[in-house]
């Protein structure tokens, strides 16, 4: 099996190289929430037919660079009634169950910083991490809100991995790997390959197609919910519960927690990309493929489904909790369900 | 209906409890009523079918000098008819029967009249201030009404 | 009729502990500084305590000090949302009183001002509830149309929000040229917008599932509690003073009274409280283009103020048509210029003074939206 990791390649196997592995998808991280915050800002103008920043550099490209520097020098103020340990360690949990998942996201057809076996499997199991990180933030503070949050975020984050899990496994058992690299392999040779449009196939496989757009729509609405963001932000939700698990947050940590939902958002956002389309393979079969190129078509159709969320965002109103909990339990779960059978029964067919 | 004929209405079932018609000019002609029979009056101004006074506007009250005062102001979806009521009661015992069983809105209302003017409703389920601070002292609105130097350190200028 | 859910009765069996949280003084959707204890069964609002007052200033002490001119000031900031139309009925009070004659062009002036005025109000009230609800979008929609409004009343005042426009016997300026053109423009504005907000907010599934079957009002609730304006027009009882009680020159104009019909959830739900004031915005339109339409070109508007104000001794209850609801003051003079008594009877006083009642047994969640549809101004609530 040829290496998918660059970093090997050019520097062997060494401690050095393990740092520059690591630290990769942290710097990317860092450069992705600086855009992803400026696109929010501005899109959001868009739709409300404002300009948005404008002042701090052409364009107000600079924003996001000023908004960093201000939560940086802002008082990090700890309730005097808060549970300290866990207060000031929940940021940090959080962060790091956002930061963990990008080391199996395929960025390429030539890095994934661990191209594990089970990179599905491990995405799941790090992302459960937030909804740790929120309830231990939200009951440290000591706050009525930030425990209604916490409770609401745990209850919202269990309810929405299930239906956005079937979705995933329908696409595992068409490809019988849950290596995302592989994933993302099969579905190359163009758009027609994706497996949001029934996978690579015969003419057979226009029978699949309902149901793998079906489940990426699911998977996209749970993901959502999964994180926190509007029309399922009631663990925040500004109007009720001020700012829920996060509102005795300041300076430094309240940043740990704004950059963790961005970094959440593109985690959400690859793992759509590489199950339903199509990962870093480009779309028109080999035109414009390659390693770097596969890196930007990656980061282009993630960056793609990442405005969705935005968008969505700045249009919708928000649910009630037991509106969130029928949709999720009643409606998406089902749903996905009766999807997952179909495709499995097309799959002992082998149709696809 | 008129308020004439109102007040002659009231004044058969009730009696001297009506005290009397005030149509000066320059104002609303108002009925003047006894603080005794008060509930009993306005129940019947509220359920009668001739009246069905079913909409209290406005509850004020005043301070008029010995007296204090309260005027009801109130207006028949029904009949599209308006009546003003006034009752005025000693200002060393300002004891006023509540009309909140009557209509709810009168709660907030006498709460305030309680508050700024000192009318004290008796029957009111939850007689507390409601736009000053719940340990103010006195009622602001009455005409001798000194204002206090400081509330709780804090001067008042 | 859909099934109104109350969750009360289920929870009731649970030995739970109930938490009591402050929603307020500084809370994001309180509208100002309004306090609630809200006591909650996990998301379940089981009682609810409106604790008023922090923004309280006096107003009525203040009047008795003030002469009658100097108090128009100080009635701007009770609903200063909708700063022309409280003026109104105050000044309406002391022409009565004085039997003064007001010019055909001021009242004219003021329906428009009103009407403008009652535009811009509905337009925060359905914005903020939508911003209540997590739309964001709308809110800023709004305001950008609300700023052509303030614009006109800008410059026909003076001041973009506590005007003081308004003068016994006539108004403190006379329109200026291109009034008219402005207000046509505005008119056209508001219309385009509300059909966009129609598709954006209103009708969205989200929105309706969230407002339908809220925080219902029946219509004998509503009377009991005296409310007025579109909260007691949402619970379906058709009932507008300028309609019913013309004052001014409103008996002359051709102009529907929207009331609450339920098409969907149920009459006197939060949602259509809502349209209410939707539609209530087409009428006001309707009102300025006839208004602009009769109005006489010609006409002293500032000549007519009496120099002294000095009403006779008498009481007197005058009470409009605010945007919130009907707006009374109790005026009781005693000959000389400063009135004895001022009572302000503001719509949301009375308005608020419904939610304990309706709010109980809903989620959390709803008892913002239930607030943010009786379309509070705290300045109004305290005085």
């Amino acid at each position: 099996m040829e290496s998918t990791n660059f970093i090997w390649d050019l520097m062997g196997k060494n401690l050095w190289s393990v740092v520059a592995v690591i630290s990769l998808p942290l710097i990317f991280v860092l450069i992705y929430a600086l855009v992803a915050i400026l696109a929010e800002l501005k899109v959001s103008a868009w739709i409300q037919e404002r300009l948005g920043p404008m002042r701090t550099g052409p364009w107000g490209i600079l924003q996001p660079i000023a908004e960093v520097i201000k939560l940086l020098q802002k008082e990090d103020i700890t309730p005097t009634a808060a549970s300290k340990i866990l207060f000031n360690l929940a940021p940090y949990v959080i962060f790091t169950g956002a930061y963990a998942a990008f080391a199996v996201i395929p960025f390429s057809e030539a890095y994934a910083p661990a191209n594990i076996n089970v990179g599905l499997f491990y995405i799941f199991a790090v992302g459960s991490f937030s909804a740790i990180g929120i309830v231990m933030g939200g009951w440290a503070s000591n706050n009525k809100y930030s425990l209604m949050g916490a409770m609401r975020s745990v209850s919202q984050v269990i309810s929405y991995e299930i239906p956005a899990a079937v979705a995933v496994l329908a696409v595992v058992v068409l490809t019988s790997s849950m290596n995302m690299m592989e994933i993302s392999r099969m579905q190359e040779g163009g758009f027609w390959n994706w497996y949001i449009f029934g996978g690579p196939g015969g003419w057979t496989k226009i029978f699949m197609i309902p149901f793998t757009l079906t489940l990426a729509i699911i998977y996209f609405i749970a993901s959502l919910a999964e994180t926190n963001r509007l029309p399922f932000d009631i663990p925040e939700g500004e109007s009720e519960l001020v700012a829920g698990f996060h509102t005795e947050y300041s300076g430094m940590k309240f940043a740990m927690f704004f950059f963790a939902e961005y970094a959440n958002m593109f985690v959400v956002a690859a793992v759509v990309t590489t199950i339903f389309l199509g990962g870093w393979t480009s779309p028109f079969g080999s035109f414009l493929a390659g390693a770097g190129w596969g890196a930007f078509w990656f980061i282009l159709k993630s960056m793609f489904v990442v405005f969705l969320q935005i968008w969505i965002r700045w249009t919708l109103p928000r649910f009630r909790v037991d509106q969130l909990m029928y949709i999720g339990w009643k409606v998406l779960l089902p749903i996905s369900l009766v999807c997952f059978i179909a495709i499995s029964f097309f799959s002992l067919l082998n149709l696809g | 209906m008129l308020p004439g004929e109102i007040f002659t209405k009231l004044k058969n079932d009730f009696g001297d409890a009506i005290i009397e018609l005030n149509e000066s000019p320059n104002s609303d002609p108002w009925i003047l009523v006894g603080a005794d029979q008060l509930f009993d009056i306005f129940h019947t101004l509220r359920d009668a079918d001739e009246f069905q006074f079913d909409y209290l506007m406005s509850l004020s009250g005043t301070d008029l000098g010995e007296n204090l005062g309260v005027v009801y102001h109130l207006y028949s979806m029904t009949h599209r008819h308006k009546l003003v009521v006034k009752v005025e009661v000693p200002k060393g015992n300002p004891v006023v029967p509540t009309v909140e069983r009557l209509w709810r809105t009168a709660d907030w209302h006498e709460r305030e009249a309680y508050d700024l003017i000192g009318v004290r409703f008796e029957g009111h389920q939850n007689l507390i201030r409601i736009l000053l601070p719940y340990d103010w002292e006195g009622h602001p609105l009455q005409k001798d009404y000194v204002t206090p130097d400081s509330y709780h350190g804090m001067k008042i200028s | 009729m859909t099934e109104i859910k109350r969750y009360d009765l289920e929870y009731s069996q649970l030995d739970s502990d109930r938490m009591r949280i402050n929603v307020g003084p500084q809370h994001p959707s309180t509208h100002g500084v309004l306090r609630l204890e809200v006591e909650v069964d996990g998301e379940i609002v089981t009682e609810v305590v409106p604790h008023l007052g922090y923004l309280h200033r006096s107003f009525e002490k203040h009047c008795e000090k003030m002469t009658f001119p100097q108090i128009i000031p100080y009635i701007d900031r009770m609903d200063y949302i909708s700063a022309m139309n409280n003026e109104w009925p105050y000044v309406m009070a002391l022409e009565k009183m004085l039997d003064v004659k007001v010019p055909e062009k001021v009242e004219f002036i003021r329906v428009i001002v009103a009407e403008l005025n009652r535009l811009a109000n509905h337009q925060i009230a359905v914005a903020t509830f939508g911003m209540d609800a997590g739309a964001f979008t709308p809110f800023l929609y709004y305001f950008r149309d609300r700023e052509s409004i303030i614009w006109i009343l800008e410059r026909l005042s003076g001041a973009r929000l506590l005007y003081n426009y308004f003068r016994v016997g006539g108004m403190a300026a006379d329109i200026y040229p291109g009034f008219k053109e402005d207000c046509l423009e505005v008119v056209k504005k508001v219309r385009k917008t509300n059909e966009e907000i129609m598709d954006l907010l209103i009708h969205n599934n989200i929105f309706i599932k969230r407002t339908a079957n809220v925080g219902v009002l029946t219509p004998e609730v509503a009377i009991n509690f005296a409310c007025s304006g579109p909260v007691l027009r949402g619970s379906g009882v058709k009932f507008d003073l300028r309609k019913d009680e013309p004052y001014s020159v409103y008996d002359r104009f051709d102009f529907d009274v929207p009331v609450g019909v339920g098409e969907v959830g149920v009459v006197g739900d939060c949602w259509n409280r809502n349209m209410v004031r939707m539609k209530e915005m087409e009428q006001s339109c309707r009102i300025i283009e006839q208004a602009l339409e009769m109005m006489p070109e010609e006409g002293d508007v500032t000549g007519g103020v009496p120099r002294r104000i000095k009403p006779p001794k008498g009481e007197m209850y005058i009470r409009t048509e605010n945007p919130k609801g009907e707006l009374g003051f109790y005026l009781v003079t005693n000959g000389t210029d400063k009135p004895e008594r001022l009572k302000a009877r503001g719509p949301s006083f009375v308005n608020l003074s419904v939610i304990p009642e309706i709010s109980k047994g809903y989620m959390f969640a709803d008892l913002i939206l239930i607030l943010g549809s009786i379309d509070i101004v705290l300045g109004e609530v305290d005085r």
